[in-house]
C-alpha cells in the first residue's frame, strides 16, 4: 500500500480560502472499523488518482444519527442531524460523497427538512461519474474474468433506487458479474440495517447474514462485492461461518477498482 | 303480473346497500381516529400510482402466475358489474334482459365476454383454493392465519364460485327456455353467448319447462343476493382491498423508501435546546398545547390515518412476510401480522366507541404488548422488503418504526445493546466507544 494519502480537512481548506468540489463524508465505520478503514483508504486513493478536490470534516464529523433514528430515538437523531447540518452549512457544503449507504440515505433524504440541503451521492455513483467524464480510467487488472456477485445494500438499492452504478463499475473490470437469485429490488438484507448491527438478533433458527451469504455462494463467486461497510462485515462473517474465507473474498467496489490499478 | 318480486328486490337492495353504507361509515370513522398526515401533495403522481398499482395491478406481476389468475378474477369482477346493472334494472322494473334490444350484437359480445371471464375466474378460484388448502403454500398457512383468517379466505373463494355458478345457471337455463320460445325474453332462438349456448342445453336440456323457470330465477336471484351478501361480508373480512386498494395507493407514501419522517414535535424541542437565546425558565407560550405530544405509537390512535387505512386494505396475502429477512430466519416478526393486529385492535377500539355512545373508554389494552410484542418490533432490519413487496403499497415498516419510537422515547425500553450504542453516539458521536478526536487517525495508519 502506498502510504501517502492526501486528505485535507474542511478546516484546512477554509484556512487557505479554498472550497473543495466535494465533501467526503467518511462515517463512523469508515473512521473507526478496521475493515471499513481499508475501504475509506481505497476510495481516497481513487480520489487522489483522479485529482478530485475533496475534503473531509475529520474531527468535526459526527454520527449522522441513522442508527439512533432506526432504533426509535428521534431525539438523538435530530440532535446529531442539526449539529452536523450546522457544521456543514458553516462550510457552505454543496455536494457530499460517502461510502456508507446509511449515511447517504440519511443525509440525502432526512437532512433537507431539518435545514441541510446538499447534493448527496454514493461513492459508487461518484466513481461512475469520474469514469464517465474521463477523470478516472479503470482496467480489469487482477479481476479480469473473475466471477463477482454484487450484494445490494438495502439503503442504496430499495431505499434509493441505485442499482446500476456499482454494477457498471464491476463490469468495467472485465469481470464476470453474476447475479444472486434475489437481487436489486428483491435483494435480501444482510441483517445489519435498522440498528441490528449493534445488537444480537432476536431468537430464530438462523442468522440473516448466513441466509444472505448462502444466496451469494450459490453463484459460485470468487469475490462478493459490497457497497456498504455494514454489509461487508455481515457477509465477511457469513463467509467465515461457511468456512469459505480461504477461497472467497468480500470486497467493497472501491477496493476492487483501487486494487485493479495496483493503488 | 305481480309486482311483489320487484318490491322484494327493492327491499333487499335498500337493506343491503344501507347496511353496507352504515358499516362503511364506521370504517371511515375508525380511520379518522388516526393522527393527521398530509397526503394531498402531488396529485398527478398519486393518480398515476393508483392507475398503475391498483387499477393496473403492476406490483402483482412480480409473481406472474398468481398475478394472471388474480387478474382474471379481478377483470371478471369488474366487467360482471355491467350484468349486475342489468339485473338491477330488470329487478326494479320487471324487465328481462333490458340491454339486449338496444345493444343487439354488442350485447351478445358483452355477455359472452363476461362468460369467458367467469370461466377463467372459476378456474382461478379453484386453483387458489387448492393452493391454500391442498398445496399448503407456506405464506398462506402461517400461524397468524389459523382460525378466522383462514376461514375468511376460503369463504371468499367459495362465495365467488357460487356467484359464477349462479351466472351459468341463469344464462344456461334461459338459453334452453329461449330455444323453445319460453324465455321471459320475447321470441325464440339462441342468445348465442359463447359458453352458455353450449353449456345450457348440455346441462339443462332435459329438464321440464317449470324446472327451468325455477332454476333460471334461482340463478338470477342467487346472483343478486350473493352480490348483496358479498358486499356486506366485506366489512367483516380481509376482502376490503377490492375497494380500499384504490384510496390506499392514492394516499401511499411518495418519498424514497429510505426516507423516514422527522417528528415535528421533536424538531421543536431540539431547536429550543440548541437555541443559545432560548430562556430555559420561560413560561410556555399561551398557545402551546396543554398536553405535550406523545412520541411514537403505543396504540392505534397514535398512528396516522394512512397507516389505519393500510390496515383495512390489507388482504393478508403475506408477500410482505414471505420476503421479510427476519421472518425467513425464524424470528417472530411478521409484517402481515403487524397489519392484522392493527386492524383487529382498531376494530376493538371502534366497538368500544359504539358501545359507549361515541366516546372511547380506556379498556386497559393497547396495540403494543396486547397485540404486538417488543420482540417482534426489535427483529426488524428496516430493509423495506415488505414495503417493496406489497401489491397495494402498504407500509408495515412505518408502524414498526412508530412503535419503536414509543418504546425508546416514552418508555426507555430499548434492548440494552442499543442503549449502549445510543449512549456512545451521545457521548462521542459514534455508535462505538471511540473518541471523536480520533476520527481522522486512519489517514496516517499503515
Amino acid at each position: 500500500m502506498s502510504a501517502n494519502l492526501t486528505v485535507p480537512t474542511m478546516a484546512e481548506m477554509m484556512a487557505q480560502g479554498k472550497q473543495p468540489e466535494v465533501l467526503f463524508w467518511v462515517g463512523c465505520s469508515g473512521s473507526f472499523d478496521d475493515r471499513a478503514k481499508k475501504i475509506t483508504k481505497a476510495f481516497v486513493k481513487l480520489l487522489n488518482q483522479a485529482n478530485v478536490s475533496f475534503a473531509v470534516l475529520g474531527t468535526e464529523e459526527s454520527c449522522t444519527g441513522d442508527p439512533a433514528k432506526r432504533a426509535g430515538n428521534e431525539f438523538l437523531f435530530q440532535m446529531q442531524a442539526m449539529t452536523n447540518i450546522e457544521v456543514m452549512n458553516a462550510y457552505e457544503i454543496k455536494k457530499i460523497v460517502t461510502a456508507c449507504p446509511h449515511c447517504f440515505n440519511t443525509i440525502k433524504n432526512e437532512y433537507p427538512e431539518l435545514g441541510g440541503k446538499y447534493e448527496v451521492v454514493h461513492h459508487t455513483e461518484f466513481l461512475k461519474s469520474l469514469l464517465d467524464s474521463g477523470r478516472l480510467s479503470i482496467e480489469g487488472g487482477q479481476f479480469k474474468g473473475k466471477r463477482i456477485t454484487f450484494h445490494d445494500p438495502c439503503y442504496l438499492g430499495r431505499a434509493n433506487n441505485v442499482y446500476e452504478a456499482p454494477r457498471d463499475l464491476i463490469k468495467k473490470l472485465d469481470a464476470e458479474l453474476v447475479e444472486m437469485k434475489r437481487s436489486k429490488k428483491n435483494g435480501l438484507c444482510c441483517g445489519a440495517g435498522g440498528a441490528q448491527m449493534f445488537k444480537e438478533p432476536e431468537k430464530g433458527n438462523k442468522d440473516i447474514n448466513v441466509e444472505r451469504t448462502e444466496d451469494a455462494l450459490e453463484t459460485r463467486p470468487e469475490i462478493i462485492a459490497a457497497g456498504c461497510p455494514f454489509c461487508n462485515t455481515m457477509l465477511t462473517d457469513g463467509v467465515k461461518f461457511k468456512e469459505k474465507e480461504g477461497s472467497i473474498k468480500v470486497m467493497d467496489v472501491a477496493e476492487l477498482i483501487a486494487n485493479a490499478q495496483d493503488l | 303480473m305481480s309486482i311483489l318480486p320487484n318490491i322484494m328486490f327493492a327491499v333487499i337492495l335498500i337493506a343491503g346497500g344501507g347496511y353496507f353504507a352504515m358499516n362503511l361509515k364506521k370504517i371511515i370513522r375508525n380511520i379518522k381516529l388516526g393522527q393527521d398526515v398530509n397526503r394531498s401533495d402531488n396529485p398527478s403522481a398519486r393518480w398515476k400510482n393508483m392507475a398503475l398499482v391498483a387499477f393496473g395491478q403492476k406490483k402483482m406481476f412480480a409473481r406472474p402466475v398468481p398475478a394472471i389468475l388474480h387478474f382474471a378474477l379481478y377483470t371478471a369482477f369488474v366487467i360482471t358489474q355491467i350484468e349486475l346493472l342489468e339485473i338491477l334494472i330488470d329487478g326494479l322494473f320487471g324487465t328481462h334482459r333490458f340491454f339486449k334490444p338496444s345493444l343487439g350484437g354488442f350485447y351478445t359480445f358483452l355477455i359472452s365476454f363476461i362468460e369467458l371471464l367467469s370461466v377463467l375466474a372459476l378456474t382461478a378460484t379453484v386453483l387458489f383454493l387448492s393452493r391454500r388448502n391442498l398445496l399448503k403454500l407456506p405464506r398462506l398457512n402461517m400461524k397468524e392465519l389459523m382460525g378466522w383468517p383462514m376461514k375468511d379466505a376460503n369463504l371468499i373463494l367459495i362465495m365467488e364460485i357460487i356467484l359464477v355458478c349462479c351466472i351459468f345457471t341463469m344464462n344456461g337455463t334461459d338459453e334452453v327456455l329461449y330455444n323453445i320460445g319460453k324465455s321471459h325474453f320475447e321470441g325464440q332462438g339462441s342468445f348465442g353467448f359463447t359458453v352458455s349456448q353450449h353449456l345450457g342445453p348440455a346441462l339443462f336440456g332435459n329438464l321440464s319447462e317449470g324446472t327451468l323457470h325455477v332454476l333460471e330465477r334461482a340463478g338470477w336471484w342467487g346472483h343478486f343476493i350473493m352480490v348483496m351478501a358479498f358486499l356486506n361480508y366485506l366489512y367483516f373480512s380481509k376482502h376490503l382491498h377490492i375497494i380500499f386498494a384504490f384510496p390506499n395507493t392514492y394516499f401511499a407514501n411518495l418519498n424514497p423508501q429510505g426516507q423516514f419522517d422527522n417528528l415535528q414535535s421533536v424538531t421543536n424541542e431540539v431547536k429550543l435546546m440548541m437555541d443559545p437565546n432560548a430562556d430555559p425558565f420561560a413560561a410556555p407560550a399561551p398557545d402551546a398545547d396543554a398536553t405535550p405530544a406523545k412520541f411514537g405509537a403505543s396504540d392505534v390512535q397514535d398512528l396516522n390515518w394512512v397507516q389505519l387505512l393500510n390496515a383495512y386494505t390489507c388482504t393478508e396475502c403475506g408477500r410482505c412476510t414471505s420476503s421479510c429477512p427476519a421472518n425467513q430466519t425464524g424470528k417472530k416478526l411478521s409484517p402481515r401480522k403487524i397489519m392484522m393486529d392493527t386492524r383487529d385492535r382498531l376494530e376493538e377500539v371502534g366497538r368500544n366507541i359504539d358501545a359507549n355512545k361515541g366516546v372511547f373508554v380506556p379498556d386497559g389494552k393497547s396495540l403494543l404488548n396486547d397485540y404486538i410484542t417488543p420482540e417482534e418490533l426489535w427483529a426488524c432490519t428496516s430493509c423495506n422488503a415488505c414495503v417493496e413487496e406489497c401489491p397495494v403499497n402498504i407500509s408495515p415498516l412505518s408502524i414498526i418504526m412508530d412503535m419503536r419510537r414509543y418504546l425508546v422515547m416514552e418508555q426507555s425500553a430499548a434492548p440494552v445493546e442499543l442503549n449502549n450504542m445510543m449512549t456512545n453516539i451521545e457521548n462521542n458521536g459514534a455508535p462505538w466507544q471511540y473518541n471523536q478526536m480520533d476520527r481522522l487517525n486512519w489517514k496516517d495508519e499503515a
